[in-house]
Parts: structure tokens; sequence; C-alpha cells
């Protein structure tokens, strides 16, 4: 039996689960008959062209994990940034760990998506919102037809919240293989603040797919800060799927950082609903051995006087590929817009590759839109430079890397992450300097 | 300190240096003169340890040690400084960093622990003072949209920093205003001592009014045609490099 097969027939029990009878599950059963129909992407469709799902649709993965697992903060603390205080939503094997993790109702919800899917209280907001914005293909479908647990975060009008959120995933490993359907709703209200950190980790080489369905909506004047630090093992492949509507003056801003896992595939959408809004997107890949990331971006600019803002840099050795599209809609309306994009990599290894492809489509005649893909190597008199003062080869290397993705790191507003990122960086270049700058 | 036998070295297999000879002791400063294209800048790559030279003949001893299998980081670590012609540009890297990363690794290279955070600014303030360079100018990307004179001075900077015994100033002048040429000569002669070599490599004699060698080499295709002292970089100001030519084709 495929994986989707597999998948198509147990969403009946699956709704032995669940209560058959609320509107959440209508669009379940909607989805699912779309996910049958559709299936997983294959290399065929346009955007897909790059990436291929092959080698990690072939495990046998169990789709409802059947343990509990538990495990010590101490034992994977050093999965959080927890330098800093912070709110905790954190999963294991797709299970809520209320030991772990550190909600509140207290002026603002942060909490359980099973929460807010099954009690009375939040039935308007998931009326107003869940599912809104998700793209109706094969992967967002199949995660929606399954989805029950993630994080539910509600941020009233007019609050700045101070701590930061984290969302962390962690697979145990105690199954031979695991796939996992985490969705996310986040309601960011007018003039409200927010940062979330998320996180996907799993604690041993046992195959690990999470394909992740994040909506967020950034109501007028709202600012959002999210970060995605992909740093897991090989054995684990992430596709995330991330949809951002924004209302008017909002700002949203994401960060993507992707060090580790096998195969990751970011679709991230934002859609401009409003005048005067920020909408930026940046990333770090730095991978190796036959690692692949794919960043598949959008902006729809649907109205006037709107910016957005991408900027992705790469790093890839040995045999990893990487993947950048980057598209770029300019409605007949949205005139004023900037739209700037650039996308950066250096290829350290001749077996490395990477497919860059702007696309842009520009409906109205008075825009600035720029894009730039640049493909290089290292600058050997910089790398001689370098030497010449003493520092070796690889830490030489390493710094150079550092100072190509660097810029990006700028608009990171929480330094423990800043700090998490460098270390990180250097961890996986092998070196032990100090960045700081 | 320094010896260089018959030294032969070519890029892409084209011959650059064709047998140079050279002697630099302890407390000497040594000026390498020579027209356009005469191989001054092959020479100080060479020592420094750029890997696009190959050496095809010949050694170069550092304290009696070959260095030719050495890596240019090596070479650094045992105390040779080449002062870029065209120092790079790398943005990203503050002028900072980039000084503590070079002393620490050096201190590694020894088997030293890193030089204290306290320390190392207080040779940061020191040295910077000495080369009159602007504590702001520190935290800016290395030479990234640096001036001619700041380029220069931050090379030396380094070298006060790093101490090497032996320096090699490659066109340390070129593109200096006479101010900036005399903080440039004022900083590498407060860092000579009895312990320490200086080689100047320069088209002009300009800068050796400042830094007074004790010796000047001319080269000329490749090799070192004629030596003497501080008076025959005067006589090349006066005559230009066409008697010299005309007396090795003679």
């Amino acid at each position: 039996m495929s994986l989707k097969e597999k998948l198509v027939s147990s969403f009946m029990a699956f709704e032995d689960t669940v209560d058959v009878h609320s509107s959440v599950h209508d669009i379940r059963t909607e989805a699912i008959k779309t996910f049958e129909a559709e299936g997983f992407p294959s290399k065929r469709q346009e955007d897909w062209k790059y990436t291929s799902l092959n080698s990690i649709l072939k495990h046998d993965y169990s789709v409802f994990p059947k343990n509990e697992n538990a495990l010590e903060f101490k034992d994977i603390k050093k999965y959080f940034i927890h330098e800093i205080d912070s709110y905790k939503i954190i999963f294991i094997d797709g299970k809520y760990s209320s030991h772990l993790s550190q909600t509140t109702h207290d002026g603002l919800d942060v909490c359980l998506m099973s929460a807010a899917l099954t009690k009375p209280k939040y039935k308007v907001i998931i009326d107003n919102y869940f599912n809104k914005i998700a793209k109706k293909d094969g992967l967002s479908s199949l995660n929606t037809a399954f989805s029950m647990e993630g994080a539910y975060i509600n941020i009233p009008k007019n609050k700045v919240v101070e701590k930061p959120i984290q969302i962390i995933h962690f697979s145990t490993g105690n199954e031979a293989a695991v796939m996992l359907q985490p969705r996310n709703l986040i309601v960011v209200n007018e003039n409200s603040h927010v940062q979330i950190i998320e996180r996907h980790q799993s604690l041993t080489d046992n195959p690990v797919l999470t394909n992740s369905v994040t909506e967020i909506f950034a109501n007028k004047r709202a600012i959002v800060d999210y970060y995605k630090i992909q740093n897991d093992r090989q054995s684990a492949s992430l596709i995330d799927n991330t949809f951002i509507n924004q209302k008017q003056e909002s700002l949203a801003k994401v960060h993507t950082f992707s060090f580790g896992g096998k195969l990751i595939r970011n679709n991230l959408e934002f859609y401009q609903n409003g005048e005067r809004i920020d909408s930026t997107m940046k990333g770090i890949t730095i991978i190796g051995d036959k690692q692949h990331v794919d960043h598949n971006t959008l902006v729809h600019h649907i109205e006037p006087n709107c910016e957005s803002h991408q900027d992705y840099k790469g790093i890839f050795d040995d045999s990893s590929t990487g993947v950048f599209n980057g598209k770029v809609v300019v409605e007949k309306l949205a005139q004023k817009t900037n739209a700037f994009q650039a996308n950066n990599n250096i290829l350290i290894s001749d077996k490395a590759s990477i497919n860059t492809k702007p696309q842009l489509e520009i409906f109205a005649d008075d825009v600035k839109c720029s894009h730039g893909c640049t493909i290089g190597q290292l600058d050997e008199s910089a790398m001689f430079y370098l030497r010449s003062r003493g520092i070796p080869e690889k830490e030489a290397r390493a710094l150079l890397m550092f100072a190509f993705s660097n810029n990006v790191l700028d608009s990171v507003k929480i330094p423990e992450i800043k700090n998490r990122i460098t270390k990180i960086i250097a961890n996986k270049l092998g070196v032990n300097i100090g960045f700081d700058l | 300190m320094l010896k260089i036998n018959n030294l032969h070295a070519s890029i892409e297999d084209k011959a650059i240096l064709k047998g140079i000879n050279l002697e630099v002791k302890a407390g000497e400063v040594h000026a390498i003169m020579g027209p356009n294209g005469s191989g001054k800048s092959t020479l100080a790559s060479v020592i420094a340890g750029k890997e696009e030279y190959e050496v095809t003949e010949g050694n170069i001893l550092l304290e009696g040690e070959d260095i030719e299998e050495l890596a240019a980081e090596e070479r650094a670590h045992k105390g040779v400084f080449l002062s870029f012609q065209y120092p790079i540009e790398i943005p990203g890297v503050s002028v900072t960093n980039f000084i503590k990363t070079a002393i620490n690794e050096t201190r590694k290279a020894k088997g030293l622990e890193d030089m204290p955070a306290k320390d190392m600014l207080k040779m940061i303030r020191e040295k910077s003072e000495l080369l009159e360079i602007d504590r702001k100018f520190l935290s800016r990307s290395l030479n990234q949209g640096f001036s001619g004179g700041e380029k220069k001075r931050n090379e030396i900077f380094q070298m006060a920093m790093l101490e090497p015994k032996l320096a090699i100033l490659d066109e340390t002048d070129s593109g200096l205003d006479i101010d900036a040429l005399r903080i440039v000569a004022n900083g590498v002669n407060k860092l000579k001592s009895k312990d320490n070599a200086v080689i100047v490599i320069t088209h002009y004699q300009r800068l050796l009014d400042y830094i007074v060698p004790d010796f000047v080499h001319v080269l000329h295709n490749g090799k070192i045609v004629k030596s003497g002292g501080k008076e025959l970089a005067h006589e090349l100001e006066a005559k230009g490099y066409d008697w010299i030519k005309e007396e090795v084709n003679a």
C-alpha cells in the first residue's frame, strides 16, 4: 500500500477520534477528497520541478503515533532558546506535552489547536480563520484532513506580547517511522505584536516526515516576527507550509534558518490585503552531504503602497542541492508597490547545485520591483588574505561564509536567537570561532 | 632571519622569478625596487605562501627552516606578515573581529589560550592610537569602503597587532597622501626592533625617506640585478630604471 493509500484509508479511523458533526469536520472531509484527487506533488508540476519527494515517501510511516512518550527537559534543553523567558507549546510525537509547555489564557491565548478545534468558546475564531488562507493543494489538504494538534495563538488588540512563544515538535523515534501533521493557527489583532520561534527536532535516526501547515493572520497594524530554526537530523524531512494574511499597515517578518534535515521544502506565502503593508522574508541555508532545501515563496501584492523584501543566502557543500523559487505577483490595483528580492548562493563543492528562479508577474504600471540572484564560489584572494594573517583554511572559509550570510541576521530582533544561530553556523562549519561582530 | 636561495617561481607555467638570492638578518630593513612587472609582488606573495605560485627551484629559509611546504597561515604563525598592495574588502567581518580571530588562531597554533578580552582591548587601543585610527573605524567591515590611505593604515595596524618577525610591505606607499605616508612610516619605524626585519617593496623612493633601508635591491625580470645601500634608491629616483636595464642587457 502506498503512503497515499494508507493515509486515505486511515481517515476513517481518524474520524472515530473526532467530533464528526462540527463544521471543522466538513472542512476535513473536503480536504481528504482533495488529497485523494491530487496526492503528493510530483516533479512534473512546475513548482516541484527540482524537488522530488520520492525518497522520503517510501518509508512505512506510522500516521498516528501509538504511544504517549515523555521527555525530560534537561535532555532536550539545548533545543530551546532557554536563555529567555518564553511561552512554550511543546509536542512529543505529535502529542501535546503539558509537562514541557508553558501556555496562557491570561489576556491572550497561547494554547493548543486541539482545544481550539473542539471547545465552543473558540468557535467564532475557528469559523473566521481556520483554513481560510491555507492553500487547497494536495499537501496542505492532507494536513487539513488530519488537522488536530498544533499551536493556537490568539492575541487580542493592542497587546505587545513581551515573551516570545516557542513551538517545538520533538520526535522520540520510539516508532520506526512517523509522519506528523502539525497545524498552527495564529491570529494577531490590531496593534499587537508577537514573536514566535518554531522548531522541529527528532531525537533518533528513525525517519520522520513532518507536513506542517501554519496560518497567520496579521490584522491592522499588527507586527509578527516569526523565526524558523531548521536544524534537524538527516533522517528527518520537513514540508513547511506557511500562509500569512496581512491587513493594512501590518508588518510580517519570517526568518528561516535551514541547516539540517534530509529534505526541507518551505512553502511561504504572503497575501497583502490592505495598504502600506510590509512583508519580509529572509533565510540562511547552509547544507552539505546530500541534503536538499527548497524555498518556494510567494508575495501577492493586492493593494497599493505596499512593500516586500526577500533576502535568501545559501551555501551548499558536498552533493547538497538547493532551490529558490520566488514568485512576486503585483495586481493591477497594487500601484506604488516596492518589491525587492535577492537570492545569493555559494557553491563550495563541484557536486553541489542550486536552482534559483525569480518569477515576477506584474500587472500594475507604477511599481518598483527588483530581483537578483547570484551563484559563486568563495573568493580565493580573500581566502589568502585571511590565511596570511594566521587564520587557518577551515576557519577562514567559515569566516567568509558567515560574513556572506551575516546581513540576514541584522533583522533578527532577539539577541539570544542571533547567538544561537551564530553558534549553529559555527558548529555546522566545524569551527570554534566567535563571529561576534 | 630570511634566506632565499636561487628562487624560481612561476604561475600557470609562466616563469616570474628566475633565481632570487636574498638574505635578510634580524634588525635590518631591505628595500626591493624595480620597474613594473619585474616580479616584486610575486616575490612578496611567494614568501607569504600564496598557493597559485609554484616554486620550481630553490628554497626559502625562515630562521633556517625551509617554509616551502607550509601553508600561508603556518607561515604567519611563524612570524611572516605581508602588507597587501591591494587589501581585500570583506563585507560582514569587522576589523576588530578579524584581528581578534587572527591573533587567537595564531595563539592556538602555538598552544596558547585565547588572549583575555581585556588585554586584547588594551592592545587594540594602543596600536590604533599608534596608527591614528579612529575607534569607530574598527567596527566597520574590513576594508569595505575604506579609502586607499585607510586600507594601508589598517594593514600596518594589523602588523602592529600581530607583531611579526618578518614584515613585507608590498607597495604600502601607493595611494597614500603625504600625511598618511608619514603615519604609516612612523608606525613601521616604531615597530622596528633588533629582533625583527622589514622588507619594503616599492616602485618609488618616496617611502624610503621615511623608512630608511639598510640595503636596496633592484629586481628586474625576475632577478636581483643590483644591490647597494640607501643611496641606490636616490640614484634610481634620479635616473629611472632604464640604465639598470641597459646595464643588465649589456
